[in-house]
Parts: structure tokens; sequence; C-alpha cells
């Protein structure tokens, strides 16, 4: 009961400011919302008793990635007068449109896709799931997935490498 | 109903109350300790030897006038130096304070609570820490502040790495994120950890130094800076509020630092029987005069130490604290895998 | 405090932001303002305005006797005062050709040995506080105090002394005034060594100052440099051995010299004159002769027409004089001061060009100014 409650108060404010981050005029408005967004987020990782992966959500995206993006935000100054939202190109109503047939896709794939139940290997794993959640985690990630892992680690970097190359005036 | 609402709420009332006097009565501690390290008293006269100062500094900067910049952004002006301030607040949550105890008639454990990512938990918190920051220099509304916070910020997320990587070997040692199993373990093992990870010791307490923005490595707030740093723009209580919110990270760090690296709660030398002596101090008193050892620590360095240039600083954080912590990550694995 | 001014363009191109530090800025030891001019946060160039702080002295001596005049020239180095009384003293003396009693000159030389110990240590507290090690303001003012109490016993003022007169001093030392004196080097020695422990071989001030401000001895030379700032350039330069005054001629003392140029051998070359000077002050109080403490003097001075330049080492450099008398008045017909601050002060655009701002402030303390000698 308490759970059913607590799991649509925080959809409401995971929605709420998804809602709120593209509405917004103000870019760093925007990216606020974004953080509360994950933090919300978050807070439902942790009513699924994923409590490692809710905390790294908090550490890597909202505390590593979104400041980097509020970085970003404040040095490019992107905040344009009010004027321009009102552009005469901009409609609205196409852009609720749009969300509304791409929202209807989402349902129907939810609801006649191949999303049925979840494929849990033991039955015993979910007792002990709660608890020993960076463990499995960890044994997943470095035993079963460890070349995603690794290749995802060169992705970083790789990408770390470039942005750095693009941006420095001289070498 | 009692154990599983009332307990945690009146140890959090407990925690809260305790941290936020003491934040306070650390500004007294500060400028009494490093007054007597430069031969001199401190604030003598607000009270015996001054120890009412922290209610007049209170009370001043309560009834002070509330200026806000005319074209800043009013909600996020507000909301940077609370920001600032609770996640210091909120890391008590995870730590302990002392083993558990029967107090009438109940078993109660000195911790709030212990989740099973409880360091993680810690660090998480910290990085969202840095938003005060960022947010302080931008909602000024002036280029001057915002350039300031953003460096002071680049500071405070570097050095994050590097603690953050420090704590991994803490990790490896103890085998476990939560904080109670942490120091279980170096109870079980019978020795601190500040013994079987020196180096990540000192890594720990550089870095705290810098993550809290404190001398030496505290330029972005000094009047070298030409401006005054990323809270020029803030009077009042607002500004009470970020200094408060750096010595709640004081106390933070020192708190982590004791639990992690001086055994938490655990006496000196818990293994040694002919010290059980020292077991009649209650557990809790052990982790209070660590952390004060460590606060003291805090203060001494900046009384003694002049300050890192900001270049020099980034220098020392990326190019000697990361690799450093890396290699200890390292060998503390390799002997581990070993032993 | 800081007014930015943004010369044009967005936050980041690659023009120049100008920047205006002072004059009221805690790190500009007075009121001076400097504009930098920064690309980035490197400094591209920088510009010193002065006249915060003149007074007119120059143009006010000219309608003092010569008596008189002893009180205006404490207003220049007010951290130094009694050697500004020397330098002027001896000026005048030199023109009228007077004879100043050995004792007075001793006396002369123990003052002046102190004023330079008491400024150093000015020096030493705000240049250490500036760069963060705020600790040692505090030690280095508790000696300074010593040193003011002193100079309180002697003549009654602790920063504006009048204390000397032409042909000799005003009074005769008090009774055991010069046990106090060698009480206070045994103190001060190991004062120094307390310095020393904090700063000399701490790693954080190593990087602060080494290799900040390097300038050449030649180039030195060219600016116009004295003083520590000079000898810390390698020049052996120093009026109390290449042209000696007062007692200096009776006294051994080294004189410490830089290799570098840059602010930690400025620094080292002052904490080194702490120690020259104690061994001074030592000779001359333990060899105190007798006799009056001051000269055959009319009671009307009015030097013959003419004109002369005497120079002495203060403790920013070399301190001069040129005072053109016309003979037929109690007044001087010009007064003209060299303070060392002020040409010292020419070498901080050349120091600075290329450090951080946040070197600045580490160079200005370097140089050790007193703004009430740059402006008069």
């Amino acid at each position: 009961m308490g759970e059913a409650i607590a799991f649509y108060v925080i959809s409401a404010l995971i929605l709420g400011f998804a809602v709120l981050v593209v509405s917004t005029r103000s870019t760093v408005h925007a990216v606020l919302f974004l953080v509360l967004n994950f933090l919300a987020v978050a807070a439902l990782y942790v009513l699924l008793t994923a409590q490692f992966l809710a905390v790294i959500q908090v550490l890597v995206y909202a505390g590593g990635i979104v400041v980097l993006y509020l970085f970003v935000v404040m040095l490019v100054n992107l905040k344009r007068p009010p004027e321009d939202h009102s552009a005469p190109q901009r409609r609205g109503w196409l852009g609720f449109a749009l969300s509304g047939v791409v929202l209807a896709q989402l349902a129907a794939i939810l609801v006649w896709g191949g999303v049925g139940a979840a494929t849990d290997s033991s039955a015993a794993q979910s007792s002990d799931l709660a608890l020993n959640n960076v463990e499995r985690i960890g044994m997943l990630l470095y035993a079963d997935y460890l070349i995603p892992f690794e290749v995802a680690s060169m992705l970083l970097l790789v990408a770390m490498v470039g942005a750095i190359i693009l941006a420095k005036r001289e070498l | 109903m009692v154990d599983g609402f009332l307990v945690p709420l009146l140890k959090i009332v407990i925690v809260l109350n305790a941290t936020l006097v003491g934040v306070t009565y650390m500004v007294l501690l500060e400028r009494k300790v490093i007054a007597w390290a430069q031969s001199r008293l401190g604030p003598m006269r607000v009270g015996p030897y001054g120890i009412l100062q922290p209610v007049a500094d209170a009370v001043k900067l309560m009834i002070k006038e509330d200026i806000t910049p005319v074209r800043a952004d009013k909600w996020v002006f507000t909301a940077a130096p609370i920001i600032a301030m609770v996640p210091a607040l909120i890391v008590y949550a995870v730590i302990p304070f002392g083993p558990e105890v029967s107090l009438f008639g109940r078993q109660v454990t000195l911790y709030i609570t212990d989740i099973n990512v409880g360091l993680l938990y810690i660090v998480s918190v910290a990085s969202v820490g840095v938003y005060g920051i960022i947010l302080a220099g931008y909602a000024s509304n002036s280029k001057f502040p915002l350039l300031a916070s953003l460096r002071a910020s680049a500071q405070l997320i570097s050095y994050e790495v590097a603690v953050t990587l420090t704590l991994v070997s803490v990790i490896l040692v103890a085998g476990s994120l939560s904080m109670v199993s942490i120091v279980r373990a170096q109870e079980s093992m019978g020795v601190w950890f500040a013994f079987i990870q020196p180096i990540a010791f000192v890594l720990f307490f550089i870095g705290g130094l810098a993550e809290t923005n404190r001398a030496p490595f505290d330029l972005p707030e000094a009047e070298q800076e030409l401006t005054g740093g990323f809270h020029t723009e803030y009077s009042g209580m607002r500004f009470a509020l970020f200094f408060l919110a750096e010595y709640a990270n004081m106390i933070v760090v020192s708190s982590v630092a004791t639990t992690l690296f001086l055994g938490g709660y655990l006496a000196p030398f818990p293994n040694v029987d002919a010290l059980n002596f020292l077991d009649i101090v209650p557990g809790w008193i052990w982790f209070l005069l660590k952390t004060f050892l460590f606060l003291y620590v805090f203060l001494w360095v900046r009384a003694t130490l002049p300050r890192y240039r900001y270049d020099q600083l980034m220098r020392l954080g990326w190019k000697v604290l990361i690799p450093v912590a890396i290699a200890n990550v390292i060998v503390t694995g390799i002997v581990k895998v070993l032993l | 405090m800081a007014t930015p001014s943004v010369h044009h363009g967005a936050m980041f191109d690659t023009d120049e932001l100008v920047i205006n530090m002072g004059p009221q800025h805690p790190s500009t030891h007075g009121v001076l303002r400097v504009v930098l001019r920064l690309d980035g946060e490197k400094v591209v160039d920088a510009e010193v305005v002065i006249g915060y702080l003149h007074r007119g002295i120059e143009k006010l001596c000219e309608n003092r006797n010569w008596t008189q005049i002893v009180l205006l020239t404490d207003r220049m180095d007010y951290v130094a005062a009694a050697t500004n009384n020397v330098g002027y003293c001896e000026t005048v003396e030199k023109l009228m050709s007077l004879e100043v009693p050995r004792r007075a000159r001793y006396v002369r030389t123990i003052l002046c040995e102190l004023q330079r110990i008491a400024s150093h240590c000015l020096w030493l507290g705000t240049h250490a506080m500036d760069i963060g090690a705020m600790t040692v303001f505090l030690y280095a003012f508790r000696e300074r105090e010593l040193i003011l109490d002193l100079f309180e016993e002697y003549c009654g003022a602790r920063l504006t002394y009048n204390s000397m007169r032409i042909g000799g001093l005003p009074q005769e030392i008090p009774p055991g005034w010069d046990k106090k004196v060698l009480e206070f080097c045994k103190i001060m020695d190991s004062k120094i060594v307390e310095y020393e422990e904090l700063l000399t071989h701490n790693r954080i001030w190593l990087e602060r100052t080494k290799g900040i401000g390097v300038i050449s001895g030649p180039e030195a030379v060219a600016i116009g440099l004295s003083g520590p700032a000079l000898r810390g350039s390698g020049v052996p330069r120093d009026v109390r051995k290449d042209e000696p005054y007062s007692a200096y001629d009776e006294m051994e003392f080294d004189v410490p010299i830089g290799v570098v140029g840059d602010t930690y051998d400025r620094y080292l070359v002052r904490i080194e004159e702490f120690r020259q000077s104690l061994r001074i002050i030592r000779q001359a109080t333990e060899g105190l002769p007798e006799g009056p403490i001051v000269g055959k003097v009319p009671r009307l001075i009015k030097p013959a027409a003419g004109e002369t330049y005497h120079a002495i080492e203060s403790p920013k450099g070399e301190l001069g004089y040129f005072i053109v008398s016309d003979g037929k008045s109690t007044n001087p017909y010009r007064f003209r001061v060299r303070p060392p601050s002020f040409c010292n002060l020419q070498a901080l655009p050349r120091l600075v060009r290329g450090h951080l701002v946040a070197d600045v402030v580490a160079l200005i303390g370097s140089i050790d100014i007193v703004l009430g000698e740059v402006d008069r």
C-alpha cells in the first residue's frame, strides 16, 4: 500500500520534472529540473531495491554528467530572451500531437509487445538481490559482460580525448 | 511503530541538532585554535572565554539585511546555500557513532541506518553538494562570481575523483561498502585501517582539505581572487549558510575519515587485551575524540601552510593524487589476491 | 574592491580583459592601484597608478626650517622612520661639514639596524600573509612590537620618531636601554629560526616563490632597483659597504647576495639581513663609546649656499636626499628625495608580465614598497 503511494508520487515527480525540462525558458533551469528528474529516478530505483543503481545514478548522472552540462550552459550563456520562444514558426500543437503519437506507439509496444514476464533465472536470486546488489552487479559486469564493459570505457576514453583535441587552442 | 519510525526519528533529531550545534561551535573553535597558534587569544569578550561568540555571530547574521541582486535568479539564489548545506547534513544518516547499546530496555544501534552501499551514498551525496557552489556563482548574475564558482567547483570535482579512488582501496580491504561493516572489519582485524592503508589515509586527508576548500587549497576563497569568490553577492543568513556548510563539510570529512581509517567508535588497539580498560569509555566518545582530532589537524594546517595557486592545485590533484591513488588500488588488489 | 571592466567581446574570446586592483585592496600594502591586462589567467601588462598618498612633503619642506624637516621625513617611509631621519640629518651634516660625535654615530647605527629588522618583520608578515601563511604575520608583528617598545622607551613614539637632530641625537639613551637591546637580539635569533622553519623549506612556499618574478642583474641595474631587490639578482651593491656612513665603516658584517633574482632569492636575502643586522647591533651596542650625543651645532642652522646628495641604505633600498641651500633663508631651497620604493616599483610591470594573477600580489610584496615613500 505504502509502496504504491510512493511509486505514484515518485512517478508524478519524474514526469513533472521531465515536462518542466522541455518547457521552461531558461536553459539553466532546464538543467536543474533534469537533476531533480534524475534524483527522482534514483528514488524509484530504491523502491525497486536496486540501491547500488540508485546511488550510482546520483553519483554519475546527477553529480557528474549534469554538472558538466551546467558548466557548458553557464559558459556559453544560452539564455535567450523570451520573445524568441514565441517565434512565428513555432507550432506548439504540432509538438503535442507528435508526442501523443510517440506515446501511443510506446503504449502499444508495452501492452502487445514481447515484454512479458521477466525472465528470472532463479527465484532464489530475487531474495538476496536486495541485499547483495553490489556483488551481483559486480559479478555480471566483470564476469559475464566484461567485454562490453571494457568497450564502453574505451568509448569514454576516446570521447574525452576527442573533446580535448577539439577544445584546446594549441596542443 | 516505535522501532520502525520513532526511534530513527529520534536519532535523526539528535544527530541533526548535534551537528548543527557542532557546526556553529566550529566557528569559535577555528578562531580560537588559529589564535592560539598565532600567540594570541581569540574571542574572549562574549561570555566566559568567548564561549557565547557563536550566539553573537548567529544573531548578527540573522538580523542583517537580506540583499538579493536585482537581476539575480531569485529561486536559484535562495536555493544555492541550501543545496550547499543539505548534503553535509544527510551524510550522517549512515555513519555509525557507536556499537549497539541497550537503552531503556531495548537494543539501540547508534547509527541512523545501515545501507549496504553506505560509502557510495556518502560519495554521491558529496557530489551533489557541488551544485551549491556552481549555482551560487550563477545566481549572482555577475561574471566574476560565476568564474570563481566554476573554478571552485572544478577543484571540487577533480579532488572528488582522487578521494573516491582512495576509498576504493579501503573497500577492497574491508570487503564491503557498508559503513558499519567497515568498522566491524577493523574490529575483527584488530587494527585500524590507517595502519593497513597509510597512503590512502594521507590521500584522503589531502583530498578532504581540497574538497572542503580549506587551506592550503582555498585560493577560490582568498582575497587574491580579485573578487570575493562565488559568495560575493551573498549577505546575511545566506552567506552564513555557506560558511556553515563549509564547516559542516569539514566535520563530515572528519567523521568519514574517522570511521574509515581510525576505527570509528573502536577504542585504540581493540585487539590488545591489556587495554580493555579503555572500554569503559563509550564508543561514541571515542568517535567524537577522533573526529575532533581530525578537525584540529584541519585547523592546524590552515594556520601553518601557505596557499597553493590554482594551477598548482589542479596539477597536484590530477598529476599526483590520482596516479598515486590508482597505484594504491592496484597494489592493494594484488596484495589481497596473494594473501 | 575590484571593479572589473570588460574590454569587449564575449567571455571567452582571445580579447584581453582589463582588471583594476586597488587602490583599496587588502594586498596592495597601501593605496596602490595596479591596472592589469589579462589574457585568460596570464598577465599581459600591468600599469601602476600611484599618487593616492601624495601629501606634498617635498614642497612642505621648503617652508620649514632645517630642524622642523626631520618631522616630515618620518612620514615618508613610515615603516622605518628613523632611517629617513638619519638620511636627512646626514645630508645636512654633509652640506654643512659638521662633525658628528662617535657615540651619536653608534647610536644612529643601532637605531637604523633596529629599523631594518622592524621593516623586514613587517615585510615578512605581509608577504607571507599574501601567500597564505597567516601565522607568520602575527609572529613577525610580535617581534616588531618588541622593537617598537625599545623605540618608545628611547624617544616616546612608536611610528614617527623624530629621533635625530642635525649633528646628533636629541637625547641620551635611557639607562639600561642597551641591555634591553642585547636581550632583544637574543630573542630575535630564536625567532628567525621560527620563521625559517615555517617558510624556507616549505614545499608550498617554494612553489609559490621560486621562479616567480625573475629579473637578471643587469636588467635590475638598468631599471634602477636597489636594496634587497637588487641584491636578490646577484648585484653586490650596498650603500653601507660601498659608501659607508654613520658607524658602518667600523662594523663587521656581510651583505647577502642572491643568485637567480626570483621572489625566493629576495626572501632569502632579507632573512639573512635579519641576522646581519643583529650582528651589527650587537657590535655597536657592546662597543658603544662614551662621549657627547650631539656635536657642535650652531643655534640657527643655516648651511652655506650649495647642494649635496647623500644616500643611505634604508631597508627598502638606496634612500637618497638631494638638498639645495641658497645660504640666505632658514629653509632649504629645494628638498628632493630619491625614495627606493618609488624606483623599485617601476620594476613591477616588468616582473609581472607572463605570470598569473595570483602571483601579482606575491610580487608586490616581494619588492617591498611603502606608499608613503612612493607618493611622498
